[in-house]
């Protein structure tokens, strides 16, 4: 029934969908396995892409060819760029979604591929043959064959719902959980963890009174996540904000005795930064009220995602204190909250290209690794789907550096350090995140992919080289333009800035703060002209660039220091139980965890500098 | 490792400790023209290789450090294929620390252990089983200075730069906080207190930077000084505690009119012995110089050897010398600074030791009996001065720094301080601001080995509820 596939990808949510496309864009023939075709690309829990960091890691998996920013493109309600009152590094584009379209534009876009072919099914065990997985078995006992598996089950292994007392089997509320997988991994000798996340109730929409919450519009010019051509956002839904109050969370606390967080039912580890709303008034006890943002789910429902009120307490606990909050008076509940626990395998069984180092050819990617977020788990699919391809066809893996990418910082961080809690990413994880922004998302990582060989490059090529050279031309003009006291004085004392004596060059004027190149353009005409010229994006990054010239520099020399460690490859078949002078400790960390390069191999603990002087020495350089 | 190998780094060569001439290398692309800069002799850029020559090193106000034997070697036909100098000059502790430290203040760095190898073998100087024997060196190398650096981190080093770490990480969190939440609602850290917060732990690693220049202790000694009254035995003591004759030594008082410095290593630790003339009332003008030498040696030295005589001694004139020569605070009679030693033994003095006690002064705990003469109790006093070093490493407090590492650590913390407060002053956004943060805690982590990112996302999650 089945001819044998490059690459079997299990599970068709976020990870799922992004390393089908990437593996089928490098040209791989991959077969998706769902257990429901109605559900690819579920947003299970709040209804939005992006966010600080988040947004960041988006447009990678776009600059890199994956599908998610433009899918939220095409589909987003309303759109703001985050943190646009900080430095460069910190502008993060986040959209709020309508959770039906982007699921059916994800599912559109799958089908429109000619390499991906489809099976719903649950996947109950792996072929694995000599070490090596070599297909699937599903639950009706068919056996497909594959050079290649990769796995993205999400929260659906072994999924367990607690809503107060009550404990339902199920990857997501309504849907069955995924047995069998866990059972034989650990039989194949791997270890695995139990996470815990959660997700806030939904209300009807219709029910809410707006007048007493505070209303947060999208941004007046709104951005995209692509950097190709998706359609422009013309109009938008806002969102609101209302709080939480004593009352309300006095009405929690009743329910605190039936919270299976707080009587040791639910084991698994939650995230401290997503706490569930009794977490919150827990351990925050002197916090007489927290914020509520209240997201639409899409254009065409009246259904309400109730952001900030992540809670397993039970339902009518959960109704009951809702019902206390400022606009929510005559609230009416669709699905209360709940969480969930589901198991994962510690990321520290992945070499660094995401493959398992205990059955080579296996794959996994997203919550199985112990992350949580849509983008955290996109973005960890299409490495995984470009490396699965690489794999099978006997090439070098493709490995983003902590100082390429967010993607890069992620990965190495997993495979590295392994995570205790769900983890998620933040801009501070990222040492050189000056450097990596969500501007030059393109310029980074587009080149690389396109190096790669996958497929649909060559407009978004031409795209980044016109970008490049466009920023090129405007940094020389701003570097060769003077401007004089008379053309710049009365508008540099109308921002309160000192005025000029002599003239200058456009570029230092730009190094002061407040002052950009828009505003250049704007009040001296020669600027104008010039700029009309180019799109604003590129106007963005070479202002960028201009501006922030020395910390970038220097922020680059240090990347430049790190990376001759990053270049230097380990190859799998050193012996480091030859080696006497390591450390015992480091001998055992590295022969267990087997790093790709002696940068990812310094970042372990337990590796001193000198056990990496020692192994530089013993590779030869 | 996360030096890079490209910049150039220097090392004393020769072992530590004093000797009669020591060699301190450099190696690098700068090797050669950082030299010559503080050189005073034949311009060094324009020798040939292989080549030796003589001048004087000054450092940035002209001051001489030392006359010293240049030799220049020129990549790649030396033995790390790079350029490199190596600096003869007279052993003396104090000589080296401040020639490492002028390179150091421009941008030269302190090798790692085995570093010079290493370049060696990157360079392709030496084959593999030479680099084996290396690698097996650098491991062995990296231990012992691990050792030493845990022991120089006793006191109150650690302990202080851990305290500062902590609070630049929390400022820091407040700092991430605006900037991965400004979405929520979180409190904005304030500039003022980033501020002074900024030049606080300034002042404090700027007085562990001096503490540096001033001391140097565990490795050049601990600062001991013998002191009494004429003709108690100082010099004998002196003599007998370094198995051999250098201070001049004789039956007239004052005969030591110089303050003469020696060491003792005593299981490990060095000591620094200071000879003093003796404390009594000046009766020419060189006496009296030096004594004031001696008050002076005294109140710096970190252990006070009192020593008197027995015979011509009675308890009351002990104690009055004492107060009045070894100063009226409490803190003198410190048993961590201050051991009496009761010389003269062998002649069957009329007093016992315990007429000698004196609360708050003296007791059995800081008096010991001894000959210096007749080398009698002469361990007993060695074993009480190691004890007293190792028992009370409070009293290594007052200089704290001494491992060259840190001190570069230091300073790189101060450099990106300095940075954080410029940018404080032109106010730009937190990201910058915390990549300068982030720099300093690196530097930081330098010497506490630690790092930061999980340390930052610990100090969020555990003050501020974030998180929808």
């Amino acid at each position: 029934m089945f001819s044998e596939y490059d690459v079997i990808v299990v599970g068709a949510g976020h990870a799922g969908c992004e390393a089908a496309v990437a593996a089928a864009n490098m040209d791989s023939k991959v077969l998706l396995v769902t257990m429901n075709m109605n559900t690819i690309a579920q947003m299970s829990c709040n209804p939005a892409m992006g966010g600080v960091a988040k947004g960041q890691i988006v447009r990678e998996v776009d600059a890199l060819g994956g599908y998610s920013g433009i899918v939220t493109d095409h589909t987003m309600v309303q759109f703001r760029m985050l943190n646009k009152s900080k430095g460069p590094a910190m502008w993060s584009p986040r959209a709020q979604s309508d959770r039906m379209r982007f699921a059916s534009k994800w599912r559109q876009m799958l089908e429109a591929h000619r390499n991906i072919d489809f099976w719903q099914e649950m996947v109950k065990g792996l072929l694995v043959k000599e070490g090596r997985c070599i297909g699937v078995v599903t639950s009706i006992g068919l056996e497909i064959r594959s050079k290649s598996v990769i796995l993205t089950n999400g929260t659906f292994l072994n999924g367990l719902i607690h809503i107060g007392e009550k404990q339902l089997g199920g990857g997501r509320a309504g849907e069955k959980a995924a047995t069998g997988i866990t059972e034989q991994l650990l039989e194949l000798g791997f270890e695995s963890g139990r996470m815990k996340t959660g997700t806030p109730p939904r209300v009807d929409g219709r029910t809410l009174d707006w007048s007493k919450m505070e209303l947060q519009e999208g941004d007046k010019d709104p951005m995209r996540f692509s950097f190709t051509d998706t359609p422009r956002l013309t109009k938008q839904l806002p969102c609101h904000i209302t709080y939480t109050s004593k009352k309300v969370h006095e009405t929690l606390k009743e329910g605190f005795d039936r919270s299976p967080m707080f009587n040791g039912r639910i084991r698994g580890l939650g995230p401290r930064y997503c706490p569930s709303i009794e977490d919150k008034i827990n351990r925050f006890a002197d916090r007489d009220r927290h914020q509520l943002f209240v997201e639409p789910e899409g254009w065409d429902t009246c259904e309400i995602y109730v952001n900030g009120f992540s809670s397993s307490l039970p339902e009518e606990v959960q109704h009951k204190a809702l019902l206390q909050v400022p606009g929510f008076e005559s609230m009416k509940m669709f699905r209360p909250g709940y969480a969930i626990e589901y198991d994962f395998f510690p990321p520290t069984q992945l070499k660094i290209s995401l493959e398992t180092r205990l059955v080579s050819h296996l794959f996994f990617a997203g919550q199985i690794n112990g992350t949580t977020g849509y983008e955290e788990a996109a973005c960890q699919g299409l490495m995984a789907g470009i490396n699965a391809h690489l794999k099978i066809t006997e090439q070098d893996p493709f490995v983003l550096k902590r100082s390429d990418a967010y993607i890069g910082v992620l990965i190495d961080d997993l495979v590295n350090k392994g995570t205790k809690e769900p983890y998620r990413m933040f801009t501070s994880r990222a040492e050189y995140r000056i450097l990596i922004r969500q501007d030059n998302a393109d310029i980074r990582l587009t080149p690389l992919v396109s190096a790669l060989g996958m497929g649909h490059m060559d407009l978004r090529m031409d795209r980044v080289k016109d970008k490049v050279e466009a920023m090129r031309e405007i940094e020389r003009f701003m570097a060769k333009t003077s401007v004089t006291p008379d053309q710049i004085n009365p508008w540099l004392q109308s921002i309160g800035s000192a005025p000029l004596r002599q003239s200058v060059k456009l570029k230092s004027i730009l190094s002061r703060p407040g002052v950009h190149i828009k505003d250049l353009a704007r009040v001296i005409p020669a600027v104008g002209q010039f700029m009309s010229s180019y799109r604003r994006s590129y106007l963005d990054s070479a202002e960028i660039n201009l501006k922030y010239e020395g910390y970038l520099s220097k922020e680059k020399d240090q990347v430049a220091k790190m990376n001759r460690l990053e270049t230097l490859v380990i190859r799998d078949s050193f012996d480091y139980g030859k080696i006497q002078a390591l450390s015992a400790e480091a001998r055992e960390k590295l022969i267990e965890m087997r790093p790709h390069t002696l940068g990812q191999a310094s970042r372990i603990s337990g590796v001193s500098p000198s056990d990496i002087s020692v192994l530089l020495v013993h590779m030869g350089r | 490792m996360s030096n890079p190998l490209g910049d150039t780094i220097i090392a004393l060569s020769t072992p530590q400790g004093e000797g009669a001439i020591a060699v301190i290398r450099l190696s690098g692309f700068n090797a050669i023209t950082i030299v010559d800069a503080y050189f005073h002799g034949k311009s060094l850029v324009d020798v040939p290789s292989h080549t030796v020559h003589y001048g004087k090193i000054k450092d940035e106000s002209g001051r001489i450090l030392d006359e010293c034997l240049i030799s220049v070697f020129r990549a790649p036909r030396s033995y790390t294929r790079e350029n490199v100098v190596e600096i003869s000059c007279h052993g003396s502790p104090y000589i080296i620390q401040q020639i490492l430290l002028l390179f150091i203040r421009h941008g030269v760095r302190q090798a790692e252990p085995g570093e010079f190898t290493l370049r060696a073998f990157l360079n392709g100087q030496l084959d593999l089983s030479q680099a084996e024997a290396v690698g097996d060196l650098i491991a062995a190398d990296s231990s012992i200075s691990h050792d030493l650096a845990m022991q120089q981190m006793r006191g109150g080093f650690a302990d202080n730069i851990k305290v500062l770490r902590q609070e630049l990480i929390d400022f820091a969190a407040l700092i991430e906080l605006e900037l991965d939440f400004g979405e929520e609602d979180v409190e904005f850290a304030d500039r003022d207190k980033l501020e002074k917060l900024v030049l606080k732990i300034k002042n404090v690693i700027s007085s562990l930077i001096d503490s540096f220049a001033l001391g140097n202790i565990l490795k050049n000694g601990v600062p001991t000084v013998i002191a009494g009254r004429p003709n108690a035995g100082k010099s004998t003591l002196l003599n007998v505690l370094l198995n051999e004759d250098r201070a001049i030594v004789s039956e007239i008082p004052g005969t030591t009119r110089d303050t003469i410095e020696e060491t003792l290593t005593i299981n490990g630790i060095v000591y620094r012995l200071i000879d003093t003339a003796g404390i009594r009332q000046a009766q020419d003008q060189i006496e009296a110089i030096g004594i004031d030498k001696t008050k002076e040696k005294i109140s710096k030295a970190q252990i006070v050897m009192y020593i008197y005589d027995v015979i011509e001694t009675t308890p009351q004139q002990l104690w009055q010398d004492a107060s009045t020569y070894l100063g009226n605070n409490d803190q003198i009679f410190n048993p961590d600074k201050i051991v009496f030693i009761a010389n003269k033994m062998d002649l069957n003095p009329y007093t016992s030791p315990e007429d000698y006690y004196k609360e708050g002064m003296i007791d059995k705990n800081n008096l010991i009996t001894l000959s210096a003469k007749n080398k009698m109790n002469i361990s007993y006093l060695k074993d009480h001065l190691y004890q007293m070093v190792i028992d009370h490493p409070q009293a290594l407090n007052q200089t704290i720094v001494t491992n060259t590492r840190h001190y570069q650590a230091l300073r790189d913390t101060i450099s990106s301080l300095d940075k954080v407060l410029d940018g404080l002053v032109t106010g730009v956004t937190g990201d910058f601001i915390a990549m300068d943060i982030r720099s300093a805690l690196r530097a930081l982590g330098a010497i506490t080995g630690e790092i930061y990112t999980d340390d930052l996302l610990d100090s969020i999650f555990g003050r501020f509820c974030i998180g929808k």
